[in-house]
């Protein structure tokens, strides 16, 4: 066969042998990268949670390994299609790519990619092992309550427990301490919401019917926005909210003011979750704080 | 297996196939036509009014989020309500009614019979069928913007709760239309499918075997099956949903026992194996153009067939990688993340072979072959920017975010726009007998490549520092301000690519009627569609031909032409690799 010729194989060979040395030299290097820390998305967004590094790291990872072999294949789509215009006198060359030595040229990057596959799982699902499935041993709890189109936190209060007179209701900021591990119950009234915090790289949708947990620690101090990351109705683009993140002296002296409020008679009266009814218009009578805009003539007139 | 040219007894069989058909009337022609290639040409023109509606409904919301709150030329001031049917039309429309019916119904309709050099589908009265529900779906959705309280808002995945309750969505009606004009449209891809598949196991021209058929016809083949697998559950979940809305049941109703998560499963069992519903068809078009254009044998043909196939297995068992951190079991992750990485590797291997069909070859950039060349360098950058999704830990971050409205833009735009229009500008002689301007289509193609480039870039970069999706207003949010210079980037680069493909349309319909004549090969192509007069007539061929070689056999040693029709009955000292390419 015309194909048997070697000068198509040998380019191949070389051009697959430099593929996978780049690549290795690209991947030791992310390695150095990710071994040595934080390197990654943190110069436009701040890495705000204990596990903020380690998603931009393994973003990094993949970034470099995604990006050698996205550059090394248009590389050599390019060059292919220079090298063989159509030139005056030059014909194609019949090759079939079906015996073993032919689909080497392709079989060779195939058989790389499921290892690069390999490890980007291996790091992919030990990130998200330590942040979804196994969780540090919680200091504090908070109970984030969505609905149309709002969120509600419920923080503990002096006493460290949920449930209890003292429990601080606020909308649309979510206080907590710096350095402290959180355990966080997601719900939600009527729709899917998506509780979505940027800084901390977290993100869980809400169900209703369903309370979901999950955790963070906040590392970084200062206000950041909350999103609802889940297209929940006509109000969806607002449903901003605000995470405080605060020192432990801007925590007692919170605290200390939340509790002026509730002997002050000031404060949000707590609604257990359970009896919040499922039924938008009852959640609007009989819930809501006044004052807040939820109807969507309000949203509409924007 | 029967390789007989089966002369199926249809609406037109006592006719015969040669000429003498009597002019049948606009009604016969148009409206209750049995002839695949009008209705793969209702089916296109279809999907084309379509992605023009769904095309004004980008450029209307991508203004609202460029210029906030002002009234956008040709529209007005867009509300929230309005801003959230934008956005879901836009993603349903682009996908089932533009994808869909231009990609697999339209070229497959037109193709098949002709590739596989018979005259017409198989039942060719189903074919009319189906292309009269999808009209009526299409009807239907594009209805639902005129009815009280608006056309769904929900997005195209349209979620439950939100979707299966009016006092949530506000859209009573429009998304009770919504689900019933999808369900519409399955009901009529499955129509479709169904005669796309037993046209490609029957009717084959005599001689030809499985792996002589053209790798465009497999792909259709494969992606109808592939539909018909997968669409079950959806439509029984559409029925479900249809019933929450209406009957008051509580299929999605946690408050009645009922589960929003299962709506999900039940989507994306469909949604993700769908996905590769329209891939395979672009892959297909894409294999056949380069094929031509690079006068080159494709390099391992049943190899891609293989990866086809594999791929779409794979594609049944990756589904919940949408739904990573939507309340699955977290544990569940790390099967789908294992399975949805394991899906790029017969993806990849696929796109190396297409890239190596380009080794030895002799390639002439045609506007057909530049697009071709184009989806391979876009889908790869599609490609590989899945994978940060399919990485679990990755997704916690990226999931929502416009990195992933930028990723599946970089699948799907050259699926169902680049692909698409390499097959209509290689087709088009065939299609309607005269050749398209190459000029403009250059223009059209430099002018759309680059323009798509520069409004999805940024919107990767959005993603990535935090931009979530579907999002009326983002002045809401401090972090997120910075970006708005990007938002605005993507917006102008927007009205560019609209801009140029006017230049498309009007290469297209004055082609249609002044454009120089062509004659029945314009491309010196094998396969058997080029043997059919251009436009073919009612019955396509004048005499059927009989196949003696797969239909990739270009610059075949020692012959004087590069190319070798499949019908061409040689002849003497034919070389062996034309027998080698048949062994089994």
């Amino acid at each position: 066969m015309a194909s048997t010729e070697n000068d198509p194989l040998k380019i191949g060979r070389k051009v697959f042998l430099w593929t996978v040395l780049g690549a290795a030299v690209f991947v030791a290097s992310a390695w150095l990268l990710v071994s040595r820390g934080s390197l990654m998305a943190s110069w436009y967004l701040a890495q705000g949670s204990t596990y903020a590094a380690d998603i931009d790291n393994l973003v990094l990872l993949i970034g470099i390994i995604v990006g050698v072999w996205l550059l090394a294949a248009e590389l050599v789509l390019f060059w292919l299609i220079f090298r063989f215009r159509a030139r005056k006198g030059v014909a194609g060359q019949y090759i079939a790519g079906e015996d073993k030595r032919e689909k080497r040229w392709v079989s060779y990057p195939h058989y790389a990619v499921l290892a690069f596959d390999v490890v980007i799982l291996v790091f992919a699902l030990r990130v998200w092992n330590d942040i979804k499935v196994t969780a540090p041993a919680t200091e504090e709890t908070v109970r984030i309550v969505a609905q149309q189109w709002a969120w509600t936190f419920i923080h503990e209060g002096p006493d460290g427990k949920l449930d209890t007179p003292d429990d601080i209701r606020t909308v649309e900021d979510l206080y907590v301490q710096v350095n402290k591990v959180y355990r966080f119950e997601l719900h939600s009234r009527d729709v899917l919401h998506s509780f979505s915090v940027p800084v901390f790289r977290l993100k869980q949708d809400a169900i209703p019917g369903r309370m979901i947990s999950g955790w963070f620690t906040p590392t970084v101090t200062g206000t950041f926005d909350i999103q609802c990351a889940e297209i929940c109705g006509l109000g969806h683009g607002y449903m901003p909210a605000h995470l405080h993140v605060q020192t432990p002296a801007e925590r007692t002296a919170w605290l200390r003011d939340r509790e002026a409020d509730r002997f002050a008679g000031r404060a949000i009266p707590p609604t257990p979750v359970a009896l919040v009814p499922a039924r938008p218009e009852a959640v609007v009578a009989a819930d809501h704080p006044a004052g807040h805009a939820l109807a969507p003539a309000g949203v509409e007139g924007r | 297996m029967s390789v007989q040219h089966v002369d199926t007894s249809h609406a037109h069989g006592s006719h015969g196939h040669h000429a003498g058909h009597h002019d049948p009337g606009f009604v016969q022609k148009y409206l209750w036509s049995t002839d695949h290639k009008m209705i793969g040409m209702q089916y296109m023109f279809t999907g084309m009014v379509m992605a023009l509606i769904g095309g004004f409904a980008v450029y209307v919301f991508r203004m609202q989020l460029a210029f906030p709150g002002e009234a956008v030329p040709l529209f007005g001031r867009v509300s929230a309500a309005q801003y959230n049917s934008l956005v879901t039309m836009h993603g349903s429309i682009m996908i089932f009614w533009v994808a869909m019916p231009v990609l697999l119904a339209g070229f497959g309709n037109f193709l098949i019979p002709l590739m596989l050099g018979c005259d017409d589908m198989v039942f060719p009265r189903v074919n009319r069928l189906s292309y009269q529900i999808f009209l009526l779906s299409a009807v239907i959705l594009v209805a639902s913007f005129f009815v009280p309280g608006g056309a769904f808002g929900g997005a195209w995945t349209a979620y439950p709760p939100l979707s299966a309750n009016s006092n949530y969505s506000m859209t009573p009606w429009g998304s009770t239309l919504w689900v019933v004009a999808v369900a519409l449209e399955f009901v009529a891809f499955l129509l479709g499918g169904i005669n796309f598949i037993t046209t490609a196991m029957n009717s084959r021209a005599p001689g030809m075997r499985m792996f002589d058929v053209p790798i465009v016809v497999w792909m259709i083949a494969l992606a109808s099956i592939l539909f018909m697998a997968s669409v079950g559950p959806l439509i029984a979940g559409a029925v479900m949903l249809l019933f929450d809305q209406n009957l008051g049941t509580g299929f999605f109703d946690p408050s009645r026992g009922g589960d929003p998560v299962l709506w999900q499963h039940l989507f994306w069992f469909f949604g993700h194996p769908e996905v590769y519903v329209v891939l395979l068809p672009a892959m297909g078009i894409v294999a056949d153009v380069m094929a031509v254009f690079a006068r080159k044998k494709l390099f391992a043909y049943r190899t891609i067939i293989y990866t086809a196939v594999a791929t779409g297995v794979i594609s049944f068992f990756v589904w919940a990688h949408h739904q990573f951190i939507a309340g699955i079991d977290p544990r569940m992750a790390s099967l789908f993340s294992v399975t949805t990485l394991i899906i790029s590797v017969p993806i990849a291997e696929m796109v190396f072979v297409y890239i190596a069909t380009l080794y030895g070859g002799s390639i002439s950039l045609t506007t057909p072959m530049l697009w071709a060349l184009a989806f391979v360098a876009e889908f790869l950058i599609g490609g590989v920017t899945g994978i940060f999704l399919g990485a679990a830990g990755a997704d916690i971050y990226f999931h929502d975010t416009y990195f992933v409205t930028a990723h599946f833009h970089y699948t799907f735009f050259p699926i169902a726009f680049i692909a698409a229009f390499s097959g209509i500008t290689y087709w088009f002689p065939k299609m309607f007998g005269r050749m398209m301007n190459e000029t403009l289509g250059k223009v059209h193609f430099w002018g759309t490549i680059f323009s798509f480039n520069v409004i999805f870039i940024p919107l990767f970069l959005t993603g990535s520092a935090g931009d979530h999706r579907r999002i009326y207003d983002y002045s809401q949010f401090a972090d997120l301000a910075h970006l708005q210079p990007l938002r605005t980037l993507a917006t102008m680069a927007l009205l560019v690519m609209i801009a140029f493909q006017f230049v498309f349309l009007w290469n297209f319909i004055y082609s249609l009627f002044r454009g120089p004549v062509a004659e029945a090969n314009p491309w010196k192509a094998n396969t058997l569609e080029w043997l059919a007069p251009s436009p073919p007539p009612h019955g396509n061929f004048a005499e059927f031909p009989t196949v003696y070689r797969g239909p990739y056999e270009y610059s075949v040693p020692g012959r004087a032409t590069d190319y070798w029709p499949q019908h061409l009955a040689d002849d003497a000292e034919g070389p062996k690799s034309s027998t080698s390419s048949r062994s089994s």
